[in-house]
């Protein structure tokens, strides 16, 4: 399980375009630092620094080959900080499908309900 | 036509903000109803079984202030969120501060208040709601998320896990 602190490491390293950039290239397969710098028209030690953020957060990781280094993209911490999102995100649609079925009553459309109750759709709607 | 709605989305804008967006088949006015008028903010908000909210009052112009809490109705615990209204333009704007008080739940959300700006814009009878939560820093931002999810988590899924088979059973499409 992510702690709290690779998540704010993770979250972190993607708030950056540049960042998001270089995975986005990485994703596309494994770069030593000199060929990732090229796109971007910046200088390696500026990539290097953006690198060290995402190794930081477990982003990236550094290949075996020991003359070229390659970055390649770790896709756990992502999967882990999408999951963490969508958690927090359905917590939300709970509660506006909650408002969705308020709005549908004070527009006639649907009975009342208890407040946290499912409401049901005994009948058929059809178009409206 | 199914009443089922696009369904609610999350960006994080930067590393302290979070952003929610989501649309309604109802007028904009409405919307802000919803979310200012006490008698129907408790209708929805934190609106799940085993829980009631017993203070939800609502001063809804600027300078207002806000006081909302929670309890469970078994164990009575409590917790809420308080805050002041700093921008009030009905039906399209509201901006107010917001400090989340643990009570007796625990979990935190930092020191300092957030900051939320919510929008509304309506077009053909859908209103768009979009409200950005910006917070004090990064850690504030994200023990915000963690504590509002752990809690809403199990009901939230509840409702999914209860809803589909009914769209399903109702030969609703989406």
């Amino acid at each position: 399980m992510t702690s709290a602190g690779q998540l704010d490491a993770i979250f972190f390293a993607l708030s950056d375009s540049t960042r998001r950039a270089i995975l986005a290239r990485l994703a596309e397969g494994e770069t030593s630092v000199g060929e990732l710098a090229a796109p971007f028209d910046m200088s390696q030690p500026a990539i290097s620094k953006h690198l060290k953020v995402l190794e930081r957060a477990g982003l990236v990781t550094v290949g075996q080959d020991a003359q070229r280094r390659p970055r390649r993209l770790e896709p756990e911490p992502l999967a882990a900080a999408t999951e963490w999102i969508e958690r927090y995100r359905a917590m939300w649609e709970g509660n506006f499908q909650q408002l969705d079925a308020l709005l549908d009553e004070l527009q006639g459309i649907r009975e009342g309900a208890e407040p946290g109750a499912m409401v049901r759709d005994h009948d058929d709607q059809g178009e409206r | 036509m199914s009443t089922k709605q696009q369904a609610a989305e999350v960006t994080l804008p930067s590393d302290r903000e979070v952003e929610v967006t989501r649309s309604f088949r109802a007028p904009r006015a409405l919307v802000w109803d919803a979310y200012t008028r006490p008698e129907l903010l408790k209708r929805w908000l934190g609106a799940v079984p085993g829980w009631s909210m017993p203070v939800c009052e609502m001063d809804v112009r600027e300078g207002g202030s806000f006081r909302w809490g929670w309890r469970s109705d078994e164990g009575g615990t409590e917790f809420g969120f308080h805050g002041e209204f700093l921008e009030v333009r009905a039906p399209e704007l509201l901006r107010n501060t917001e400090t989340f008080d643990p009570g007796d739940m625990g979990g935190s959300m930092g020191d300092s208040p957030a900051h939320i700006t919510l929008r509304l814009d309506e077009s053909g009878g859908v209103t768009t709601m979009i409200s950005r939560i910006k917070y004090a820093s990064a850690q504030d931002r994200d023990a915000a998320m963690a504590t509002g999810m752990t809690d809403g988590m199990e009901v939230s899924y509840q409702h999914l896990d209860r809803l589909l088979p009914e769209l399903a059973a109702s030969g609703a499409s989406a």
